[in-house]
């Protein structure tokens, strides 16, 4: 079943065109790894696909449902995840009330049912033993694991990930990518942005590769590693091998 | 007699009277800051607002006309003096409340107040971090539940020493109450220097107290402070401090003051 489609999307800002024409399907299930240089329109793609940008023209249906003429945007939002380069955690709640707090205001959950939900994906991430930590004070690998652990609380349909682990120092990027491999393996439909390489040629469904505000590659992982077909792509490519 | 027997003697005779125009100061400061307060979180709340474009069309209209009015508020009372707002509002408005004096002070020191912290409200709201504000609305909370879950509480967290600073300054600020007569520490004073004729006594008696008064409230504020950003994090340090007390409040906000040019622009 088609997710996510996305028919010929523009979006501007000022003068800069930042996507030009995009066409982009998710089937469900499917884990799409969104590559490209710095500033070809993938975070901006993905924030329209939660309404955090409004493109300028063209279709975005998700879940069947028109959302650009949606009447709700928040109710709609609540079914989308979005994980963050910067975590994004709120800083006046603890880890635990991170994770709550959204599901009782915005899905109108009880305190123990908010908690029980909460308990339960911090588990998953392995956040456990931390619930009542500051979240100033854990390291930015823990702060990612507590952001998709907020995420996922709000069963949503979709999780979007923006260069999960690009503020990461480099010892704690494994913990974020296996958290994220283990929700592949559990079926979680994801679209993810990233550099890392190794987790889109191992985990992803499909690759799309943008440049320069359209997609210019849309295959399997090995097709895309193996054999490139375009020029962009190959020296995007020999880009990440020379490092 | 000497200096420190005169001030003794006043002292002695007169310490009811002070006590009383303590207490008076200390009312008009503590209900003026704490309505002040309330309406600079109002009214800087709502300032702070930025509307996407999920706003209706009606909000984004209401949303103009109460920026235009809100603007207007915090310049006439930021720009005027407030012993002028407190003559101008008390008499002008006499005859038709019929207000005591005292109601008119408390009135007057809250809405001088609220112009104030709606600024220090609004700064204290475009400190925080954007990643957060949109982490809430990825996460589906409405442009309310972010304000009130996410964006308060950290903005007051964030402001709470300029928050502070306004308690301390409208304790000095309320002596030019007395030009309505209501009788606060600077009004008993000047009647006490004109029965007893001992001027430099008076004068230093009332300034002890101020100086007590603004010492207490400052190390007061700064437990709270302690309390309130919890967890012994570093922050910004307090201008609550009292070696770090501000003369006034025009001379410490009107110069470089970057809310005031920000409001221009936008
Ligand atoms: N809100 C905005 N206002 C103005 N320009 C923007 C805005 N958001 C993005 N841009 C510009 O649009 C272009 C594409 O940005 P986008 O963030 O989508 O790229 P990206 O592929 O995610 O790049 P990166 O790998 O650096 O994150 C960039 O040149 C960026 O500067
Ligand atoms: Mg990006």
């Amino acid at each position: 079943m088609t997710l996510v489609s996305i028919r010929d999307i523009h979006k501007r800002f000022g003068s800069l065109e930042v996507l030009k024409g995009v066409d982009f399907d998710v089937q469900e299930g499917e884990v799409v790894c969104l590559l490209g240089r710095s500033g070809s329109g993938k975070s901006t793609l993905l924030r329209c696909i939660n309404l955090l940008e409004k493109p300028d023209s063209g279709e975005i249906r998700v879940f069947g449902e028109d959302i650009l003429n949606t009447k709700d945007v928040n109710a709609y939002r609540a079914k989308v995840g979005m994980c963050f380069q910067q975590f994004n955690l709120f800083s006046n709640m603890n880890v635990l009330h991170n994770c709550t707090v959204p599901q009782q205001r915005v899905l109108k959950r009880s305190r123990a049912e908010a908690e029980e939900k909460a308990r339960y994906y911090l588990q998953k991430v392995g956040m456990q033993d931390f619930l009542q930590a500051d979240v100033r004070m854990i390291s930015g690998g823990q702060k990612q694991r507590v952001a998709i652990a907020r995420a996922l609380c709000m069963d949503p349909k979709l999780m979007l990930f923006d260069e999960p682990t690009s503020a990461l120092d480099p010892e704690m990027v494994g913990e974020v990518l296996n958290v994220m491999k283990q929700l592949a393996e559990d079926g979680l439909t994801m679209v993810v942005v990233t550099h890392e390489m190794g987790f889109a040629r191992n985990v992803a469904d499909r690759i799309v590769f943008m440049d320069d505000g359209v997609i210019v590659e849309d295959c399997p992982p090995s097709e895309f590693f193996e054999n490139p077909t375009k020029e962009v792509t190959r020296q995007f490519l020999r880009h990440y091998l020379e490092n | 007699m000497g200096f420190w027997q005169n001030v003794l003697k006043i002292v002695q005779d007169y310490w009811p009277n002070l006590l009383m125009a303590c207490r008076t100061t200390l009312l008009v400061s503590l209900l003026g800051t704490a309505c002040g307060f309330l309406i600079g979180l109002l009214i800087g709340g709502l300032r702070a607002i930025r509307l996407d474009f999920t706003a209706s069309k009606a909000s984004r209209i209401l949303k103009r006309i109460f920026d235009a009015f809100a603007g207007l508020y915090i310049t006439i009372f930021r720009g005027t003096p407030m012993m002028v707002q407190a003559v101008f509002i008390y008499y002008a408005l006499l005859n038709i409340i019929h207000w005591s004096n005292i109601q008119a002070a408390v009135f007057v020191i809250s809405v001088n107040t609220g112009a104030y912290m709606a600024e220090i409200i609004r700064s204290g709201i475009q400190a925080v971090d954007n990643g957060q504000i949109e982490a809430a609305r990825s996460l589906g909370m409405s442009n309310a539940q972010t304000l009130k879950e996410v964006v308060l509480p950290q903005a007051i967290r964030n402001a709470f020493p300029a928050i502070g600073n306004e308690l301390i300054v409208n304790i000095k600020d309320s002596s030019v109450l007395m030009i309505i007569s209501i009788s606060e520490l600077m009004f008993s004073a000047r009647s006490i220097a004109g029965t007893t004729f001992r001027f430099t006594e008076v004068y230093f008696i009332e300034a002890c107290i101020y100086l007590f008064l603004t010492s207490v409230a400052a190390l007061l504020l700064n437990w709270v402070e302690k309390r309130v950003n919890g967890s012994g994090l570093s922050l910004p340090q307090s201008d609550t401090d009292p070696t770090n007390m501000k003369l006034s409040r025009t001379a410490e906000q009107k110069g470089g003051n970057r809310d005031y040019d920000a409001r221009q622009h936008s």
